[in-house]
């Protein structure tokens, strides 16, 4: 199945993924607008030290522990997708502190969000993987 | 402090609704002029560190970037102009010498853009080349003049060494430390996959780039960087560099600062000294000093490699063609004053050399004359801009054409002329390793790739509309073209007519 891959030899850590990610679930179709004197929420975050950078957004796992930890069945595997039910999740956390790679964040509506490879928003497509500028994000099968 | 005379030439205009103060200008900025400023909550800049790489116009998610020229004018005054004013500030300031990079922008004639192809009509058909064969590949080499048998009477079909060509179009002459390990990555691929060659400059070739040997000219220039048996075996051809374009006259001078850990290695010189060549080759001072060059190395590779000896075009250009020709050089490569560099001396690139138009065609008619235009292929270069320069060259008597700042453009450079700062923003001329990323090989090479394959369709329409199928006819056949606005002595150093004629 096809999955978001960052290769970390070519993370410029300009971080406009995470713009782009804010963007593409923002439901809005303007940037500007979406992102103007707005907060920050990506599904997708870089990670650096120096000069070492990678973006990291949910792995999909085949295993999920982020799914077996669920409370209440918000989260569930569709597709080979990780997908959560925001109507079902009760926002408590279980899964950030259960995901191995941190990609599970609290959305400002107070439920979790997290990558859903764009499935879930207009896109279709990851428009992290459209707008890094030097590849490093790249959406394949492996 | 001292006042700078100089105004900031370039103004940053950031468009306040579109710009989402991402910061991406400001971590793509290697010169440091974008910055978020806490006290105004947005973006600003400075202006003054501007050299219009456009990089962080490229990368503004929102587009809200644009760099326009300054419009702060001196008194104007036709004899003083601007530039030439702050040039004068310049050297007031600082004492040295103007250094600028990539070709010579002075507003001399293009002749390229003075001569017109021809095409068919009724009398000859024209080919449509995505309906028949058309051949763009040449041979660049010594061309035997005679066909000899053996004692039993079979054709000696031994040939001297030669390269081939898919198009005739070459990357030409950029060191390893000029520009970076990724922009070398990216030509030598693109050259692997298009079936030509790239060149590795003076600067040695890096050991990560030996499994693209086939498709390699390795080149002796008069620093001798990183020369050694292996490496002039691992290349298809050898290039002797006696001048380059945009400085001819003059050696080269790679800054310590950029001789880091593997440009040392591969140069084979300390880390952190600066890397001067000669201008002169120390053991070259004729043509007979020029031939035993030229066989120490063919010794050195076994007779295998063709040997092509390159120069700046300058006054006397068709004369030391001929005495090149005479010297064992398999091809002779000319460039131009339009050429690129990494640095030069501002008065050099700007002053110094002539076109590569007049040098080729003066080139061609010589050896031609002298009945030994055999004896060696002519590759140009020096702002071969298009692919209609390219046909133009072919028809004025080139068997390729080396190209490099157009390949650079592919890569992403945006000519902003600042290559001698060590901060490319596009990863190019530099070695900085978190700028060197920015330039990701599997991109580089792609639009490389995608360049010289549109280039090569553009041939094949224009020999097609010539009535022409193979390359092979339309070299030297400058009954192809006509010149346009040009004067009689013009017209008779390119040998065309003028349009109409």
């Amino acid at each position: 199945m096809k999955r978001i891959y960052v290769n970390e030899d070519w993370c410029l850590g300009c971080h406009l993924c995470e713009y782009y990610c804010t963007f593409a679930n923002s439901g809005l179709e303007s940037m500007a607008y979406a992102l103007k004197g707005k907060p920050l929420s990506p599904r997708i975050q870089v990670e650096e030290e120096g000069e070492i950078h990678f973006a990291v957004s949910c792995r999909h796992c085949d295993n999920p522990v982020c799914v077996k930890s669920c409370i209440t069945g918000a989260l569930s595997v569709e597709d080979n997708v990780i997908h959560c039910d925001t109507n079902k999740c009760v926002g408590c956390y279980t899964c950030i502190m259960a995901c191995p790679y941190g990609c599970i964040m609290p959305a400002t509506s107070g439920v979790i969000q997290k990558c859903e490879l764009c499935t879930n928003n207009a896109h279709q497509k990851p428009l992290c993987v459209q707008g890094c500028p030097n590849e490093a994000i790249v959406f394949e099968e492996r | 402090m001292p006042l700078n005379y100089i105004f900031p030439e370039f103004e940053v205009v950031r468009n306040a609704d579109q710009c989402v103060a991402c910061r991406a200008c400001e971590r793509q900025c290697a010169n440091e002029v974008h910055h978020y400023s806490e006290e105004y909550g947005r973006m600003i800049a400075d202006n003054s560190k501007c050299v219009d790489c456009q990089r962080c116009v490229t990368i503004c998610p929102t587009h809200a970037l644009k760099i326009v020229k300054s419009d702060n004018t001196f008194r104007e005054n036709g004899n003083w102009s601007a530039q030439t004013i702050k040039e004068i500030y310049r050297q007031a300031d600082s004492g040295g010498a103007l250094l600028s990079s990539m070709g010579n922008p002075q507003n001399y004639p293009v002749y390229w853009d003075k001569i017109l192809i021809n095409a068919s009509q009724v009398t000859n058909p024209s080919i449509d080349p995505l309906r028949e064969p058309m051949e763009t590949r040449v041979f660049l080499g010594k061309k035997p003049s005679t066909i000899t048998r053996d004692e039993n009477g079979e054709l000696v079909t031994k040939r001297p060494p030669r390269l081939e060509l898919s198009v005739p179009i070459m990357f030409s002459a950029m060191s390893y430390g000029s520009i970076s390990y990724n922009a070398h990555a990216s030509l030598a691929r693109a050259a692997k996959e298009l079936g030509i060659y790239y060149n590795t400059g003076e600067g040695g070739l890096h050991e990560d780039f030996y499994c693209y040997g086939p498709n390699t000219i390795v080149q002796v220039a008069s620093g001798r960087f990183g020369v050694h048996k292996d490496y002039l075996n691992a290349g298809a051809g050898i290039e002797i560099k006696i001048g380059q374009g945009a400085k001819p006259g003059i050696g080269g001078h790679l800054p310590g600062k950029k001789v880091n850990e593997d440009v040392s290695h591969t140069r084979m010189i300390p880390m952190g000294s600066d890397a001067i060549s000669p201008a002169p080759h120390h053991d070259i001072y004729s043509i007979e000093d020029l031939r035993q060059l030229i066989y120490s190395l063919k010794e050195a590779t076994a007779y295998q490699k063709p040997v092509i000896v390159k120069i700046a075009a300058v006054h006397n250009v068709a004369a030391i063609a001929s005495g090149i020709a005479r010297s064992g050089a398999d091809i002779i490569a000319i460039d131009g004053y339009r050429g690129g560099t990494g640095a030069a001396p501002t008065r050099i690139r700007d002053n110094v050399g002539i076109p590569i138009e007049l040098a080729l065609a003066a080139v061609d008619a010589r050896l031609r004359e002298e009945g030994i235009r055999n004896e060696v292929s002519i590759v140009v270069g020096g702002s071969i801009r298009s692919s209609a320069d390219v046909v133009k060259a072919i028809a004025l008597g080139a068997d390729a054409c080396y190209i490099a700042s157009s390949a650079l453009m592919a890569l992403g450079c945006h000519l902003c002329r600042s290559c001698q700062e060590g901060k490319c923003n596009w990863g190019i001329a530099t070695q900085r390793p978190d700028l060197v990323k920015r330039l990701n090989p599997n991109v580089g090479s792609k639009r490389l790739v995608n360049l010289i394959t549109a280039w090569r369709h553009e041939i094949m329409e224009m020999m097609g509309g010539m009535g022409i199928n193979s390359i092979e006819v339309l070299k030297g056949n400058r009954m192809m073209l006509r010149g346009i606005g040009l004067n009689e002595k013009e017209l008779e150093i390119l040998g065309i007519k003028h349009a109409g004629e």
